[in-house]
Order: C-alpha cells, then sequence, then structure tokens
C-alpha cells in the first residue's frame, strides 16, 4: 500500500527530501513506516527513534496504524509561538 | 511539501497562519462583541538573543494545514472551557526583530475567562501546533530552533 511520508524543516534537511511516496505491506503502524523509511532514504537514517509524528495532520503515536492513502508526517521539536 | 499560504477570501487573511505582517487592531474587531467586556492579548516578538547568542532575523515554516487544524482544535477546545471567542494568527516566512510573530486575543464577558482562554492557547499552540524557526545569529550561523535541546538554565543568584 502507498504511504506519503512528509519531512519538515530539520528532518528534510537531514533527508534532503520533503515528499517520499514508501510502498509498504499492510497492515503497518508509524514505527514500520519509519523503520522504512531510514533503509530507502539515507539522511533519513539521522531522525529521531522517537519523533513527533502525525497522520492525516492529527498527532499520532508510534504505535498508531497507518493506512493505505494516509499521509504520515514526521515533526521536528515544534518551534512555534 | 508546499502549499498555498495562506488561507485566504478576496485578498484578505482568514486563517490562523499568515504570511503577512500581523495587525493588533483587526484582531481586536473580529473578537470584539458588545456583550464582551474582558479582552486579553497575548503577543510573542521576534527577541533579538537566545542561549547567549545575538539572533539577527528568523524564518518560521509550517505544515500548513496541520497546523490551521490543530489550531482550530485549540480554539475549540478553549470555546468549551470558557465563554470566550479566541482569535489567533501566526506568522511564516521571513521576521526581523520586534516583529510579532503570534497574537492571541480573547474577548470574554469578563476578565477571568478572557486571562484563562489566551493562556490556554498560546500554551498548547506552541506545544501541538507544527510551527519551525529557523534563527540567523550575528556570526553567521543558523540553526533550526529545538526548544527541547536547550541548555538547563542557570539560575542567577
Amino acid at each position: 500500500m502507498p504511504v506519503r511520508v512528509l519531512l519538515f524543516a530539520a528532518y528534510r534537511d537531514a533527508a534532503g527530501r520533503e515528499v517520499i511516496d514508501l510502498p509498504l505491506p499492510a497492515p503497518a503502524t508509524v514505527a514500520e513506516v519509519l523503520r522504512q523509511l531510514k533503509l530507502a532514504v539515507p539522511g533519513a537514517g539521522a531522525l529521531p527513534e522517537r519523533p513527533l509524528v502525525a497522520v492525516n495532520q492529527v498527532h499520532a503515536r508510534l504505535e498508531s496504524p497507518v493506512a493505505d492513502g494516509d499521509e504520515l508526517a514526521l515533526l521536528p521539536p515544534l518551534a512555534g509561538g | 511539501m508546499s502549499w498555498p499560504c495562506c488561507r485566504r477570501s478576496r485578498g484578505v487573511d482568514v486563517g490562523h497562519l499568515t504570511d503577512a505582517a500581523i495587525a493588533l487592531g483587526p484582531l481586536l474587531e473580529e473578537a470584539a462583541r458588545p456583550d464582551r467586556g474582558g479582552v486579553t492579548t497575548f503577543l510573542g516578538l521576534v527577541r533579538n538573543h537566545q542561549d547567549g547568542r545575538t539572533v539577527l532575523r528568523l524564518e518560521y515554516s509550517a505544515y500548513l494545514p496541520m497546523a490551521e487544524a490543530e489550531t482550530d482544535r485549540i480554539i475549540a477546545e478553549a470555546a468549551a472551557r470558557w465563554p470566550a471567542r479566541v482569535v489567533v494568527r501566526h506568522r511564516v516566512g521571513a521576521l526581523v526583530i520586534g516583529d510579532i510573530a503570534v497574537a492571541v486575543v480573547a474577548a470574554a464577558a469578563h476578565r477571568a475567562e478572557a486571562f484563562e482562554a489566551c493562556r490556554y492557547v498560546i500554551e498548547e499552540l506552541k506545544r501541538r501546533v507544527p510551527v519551525w524557526k529557523k534563527e540567523f545569529y550575528a556570526d553567521g550561523t543558523i540553526e533550526w530552533v529545538d526548544p527541547t535541546a536547550r541548555p538547563a538554565r542557570v539560575e542567577r543568584t
């Protein structure tokens, strides 16, 4: 199943990419997507073990399920305000 | 990933995130109503120093659709807890020292609810809204700010 991964700010700089479409076996969790991302994108190896994540624009957890067509965002430490 | 910035209607920003300078007047008007006699405002301004270093300017970027949606959720939570109308604007793009980076205006019948709703929204915004800050320092270095990695504050006596 295709999953779209978005990288922002420092994570985008580290990976050199901001949008990565990953084919994954279903069902998957955020942790599994992260693991596959680190294998597929060399610079993504520098990402932390437990980054903040969002699935379909809602904060999620590493254990959260990821479904076909979901948008998974990896969020560096937030610095708004 | 780029999204159109920002949510606009007839050329006027109507979303919570904006790439235009934030003016307080229109936000006060947006929050005001004849039955709301207490209005509190929090403004976050671009500071010229960070952890002892001189900051020259900065850039905010955001996961815009989620930042809009999360801010909507925070405002709805505040409205459920206090009878207050809260208006938020957060800048994206390039800012210089003294610019308004974020504005939260809370209007309620009385001051207590306005203060509490305003405080709730700015604290939750900082904790939950996906916005990132890149600082440009006087020594020529550039860094993404990581509030979770700041050195422990040294107590001054």
